[in-house]
């Protein structure tokens, strides 16, 4: 008893010391906790696992990457400093938001991301195969059904001898995801029969679903015939075989990350919510969405405010910047990092901000 | 130390009822606590139910018992129906029992009579109590990048030669499909049936075995006619335990049966079960489809309950049987 009691004494005296020699380093560190999307989140670790490292080690950012959904409600209950979504705010969650904060959400788009066609076709290189949209909408329908199909081989002159008598595997997310929603609501745009709509999770009409983006590249690369969506970065890390595609004016596109910054260099609403289903460039890649980050405009805590500031505009100045490029994903155009910073400038402190 | 020390002392030299009474409000003691800690655990599966229930009301009301027998889930229009999801958990369970069953209990035969030496046998329920270590989200990566290469030509020599059988039938298999997860499954709770079915083995008194030696019959006999029938209510609650185990097994589920909201009456094309569907779909989705999803969850609690119930009568039955013999 009398040893367990000195050595509690001890402990406590060490960590007095402890926390003594460390206080005013430890007086300054601010802790902020954000979660939601999934498909951006190897960026935002990178990004605040650097920016600890190299820029201010006072600042430490936990992202948890729950899902766009999850990391909404999350936002609306009040448990994390910024959610992350790879779709805008709305419906029943817009609504719930403005009855509890009084105000718009402020949704900051901090990059976006690029979809490919992936495809494992015996014989067929990366990038050979085209696909014009009357045949990638008659895939995801159901219509065309094999890889011999008249179709395919008339937007395919090069190929004709070498497409193969093979039925054609859709494969398809099975978990909710942005990756499928920027997905669908290009076809829903472009495709004059599809009648699934848009959504992180939509009711296929054909295929079998892999859950994550490794369940759709296993899918793919062990099942000949097969083609299915995956974010561009993942069909680089993988080395996927992936189509090149027709854009609205009717060109054949292969992605680059030129190709996709274009297309996501349109004129951004007064919400951010910029959606292009279909970039009108003529040599825009044509499937590519956005991700945002999700603020407050009232921060009960003034010192947390100003390093999630400092945070945020350091993902878009040239480092942040590099670092996005360099894990495949496409950073904001110049002309929108000045708005974005505006609106962060914007964000007030207010000591009784609702939570 | 001490101070039971000086109970010790103290209760020589006044009475012996003093003792009882220590002894008694120890003995009291103990029963309120485990009452408490039985009513706690008692308290949290209430409390699961009501807020799993509280939280699929809006679905509840929405889409009333239609839900069960709706065969869309379509979240962009916020339609839902779990028939596929239902049809997909029994079959996959179901064909988990049937690998199950037969491996379990001819294992545990095997361990428990003395067909081979002890240093064999030792080793081999070692490896089978270490199968339950395996986390099934290594069992799902195990199935898709091992197991789906490996049995895709056997799916479709089956798949061809009986295309007229309708669980077999269907377009040439891709590997996902409802008998993978059932096969996975099958590995994953055989182990539940081994280590219950020999334990019960090992429980039966000696004298049963000996008698029925005695009286001329072989060895075979001995394990048909006696031992089996003498321990059939411990392998039926093996039994309906690894089914619980198989009816609730998510990640097995949401990687390999290649979640297709269809019903799909052969087993060799993909599927999906309850658990997959809200594993898979709870991250990112809507209101409405977050209370879908709960609702989902509770009509597998009612799965799970049904068939803990019918467990319990099946047992209870031949319990009697056997006390009537």
């Amino acid at each position: 008893m009398r040893s367990l009691l000195s050595a509690s004494v001890l402990s406590l005296a060490a960590l007095a010391v402890g926390s003594l020699s460390l206080a005013p380093a430890q007086a300054q560190t601010v802790q902020i906790s954000g979660a939601g999307a999934t498909f951006p989140a190897p960026l935002l670790q990178r990004w605040f696992d650097t920016y600890n490292r190299t820029v201010d080690s006072n600042v430490q950012v936990s992202y948890q990457s729950v899902g766009s959904g999850a990391g909404l409600e999350q936002v609306i209950n009040g448990t994390v400093d910024f959610g992350v979504s790879e779709a805008p705010f709305s419906g029943a969650r817009l609504e719930s938001f403005r009855s509890k904060f009084g105000y718009e959400p402020l949704q900051l788009p901090m990059g976006g991301g690029a979809i490919e066609f992936a495809y494992n076709i015996p014989g067929i290189e990366s990038q050979e195969l085209i696909l014009k949209r009357e045949t990638y909408c008659g895939i995801v329908t159901g219509e065309i059904t094999n890889w011999n199909d008249i179709r395919i081989k008339a937007q395919n002159p090069t190929l004709v001898d070498r497409l193969p008598d093979l039925p054609i595997t859709w494969v398809h997310r099975s978990d909710g995801s942005g990756t499928t929603f920027v997905f669908t609501n290009h076809l829903k745009t472009v495709c004059p029969n599809w009648t699934a709509g848009a959504g992180t999770s939509v009711e296929w009409p054909v295929g079998i679903g892999g859950q994550g983006n490794e369940g759709v590249a296993a899918a793919i690369l062990q099942e000949e015939g097969a083609i299915g969506y995956v974010n561009q970065s993942y069909a680089k890390l993988e080395n996927m075989d992936t189509a090149r595609i027709e854009n609205k004016s009717g060109n054949v596109v292969a992605f680059s990350p030129e190709a996709a910054t274009s297309a996501l260099d349109a004129p951004i609403p007064d919400d951010f919510a910029l959606l292009v289903p279909d970039p009108e460039g003529p040599q825009d890649y044509p499937i590519v969405g956005l991700f945002w980050v999700m603020f407050y405009r009232e921060y009960p805590d003034a010192t947390k405010l100003e390093k999630l500031r400092e945070v945020f505009k350091w993902t878009q100045g040239p480092d942040g910047q590099a670092l996005t490029r360099e894990l495949d994903y496409i950073p904001m155009p110049d002309s929108a990092i000045e708005r974005i910073f505006a609106e962060l400038d914007a964000i007030t402190v207010n000591p009784n901000a609702v939570r | 130390m001490t101070s039971a020390a000086r109970e010790y002392d103290s209760s020589q030299d006044i009475s012996i009822e003093k003792k009882m009474d220590t002894s008694r409000a120890l003995d009291v003691g103990f029963v309120r606590l485990t009452l408490a800690l039985a009513g706690f655990a008692g308290i949290i599966l209430i409390w699961v139910i009501l807020q799993t229930t509280e939280a699929a009301l809006p679905a509840m009301q929405q889409f009333g018992l239609g839900f069960l027998v709706t065969t869309r889930w379509n979240p962009v229009e916020d339609i839902y129906g779990v028939l596929p999801q239902i049809y997909g958990t029994l079959m996959t369970s179901l064909v988990a029992l049937v690998f199950a069953i037969p491996l379990g209990i001819g294992t545990a035969i095997f361990l428990t009579e003395d067909f081979v030496p002890k240093w064999i046998t030792a080793p081999i329920s070692f490896a089978i109590e270490l199968i339950v270590a395996i986390p099934s989200v290594v069992l799902g990566l195990w199935g898709i990048f091992v197991l789906i290469p490996a049995v895709r030509p056997i799916f479709r020599a089956i798949n061809q030669t009986l295309n007229w059988f309708p669980l077999f039938g269907g377009p040439a298999p891709r590997g996902n499909s409802l008998l993978l997860v059932g096969l996975v499954l099958g590995i994953m709770v055989s182990p539940i049936i081994i280590s219950i079915t020999r334990s019960t083995f090992e429980s039966l008194p000696r004298n049963l075995r000996d008698g029925a030696l005695a009286l001329g019959a072989t060895r075979w006999e001995t394990i048909l006619t006696v031992m089996i029938p003498a321990g059939l209510s411990g392998i039926i609650s093996s039994i309906m335990l690894a089914m619980g185990r198989a009816l609730g097994e998510t990640m097995v589920a949401a990687m390999l049966s290649g979640n297709a909201n269809r019903i799909n009456v052969s087993l060799m094309q993909p599927g999906s079960t309850i658990t997959g569907l809200i594993a898979s779909q709870f991250g990112e989705a809507g209101r409405t489809q977050v209370a879908a999803l709960m609702y989902a969850g509770v009509v597998l609690m009612v799965l799970s309950l049904l068939v803990n119930v019918l467990a319990e009568l099946i047992i209870r039955k031949f319990q009697n049987l056997q006390q009537a013999n």
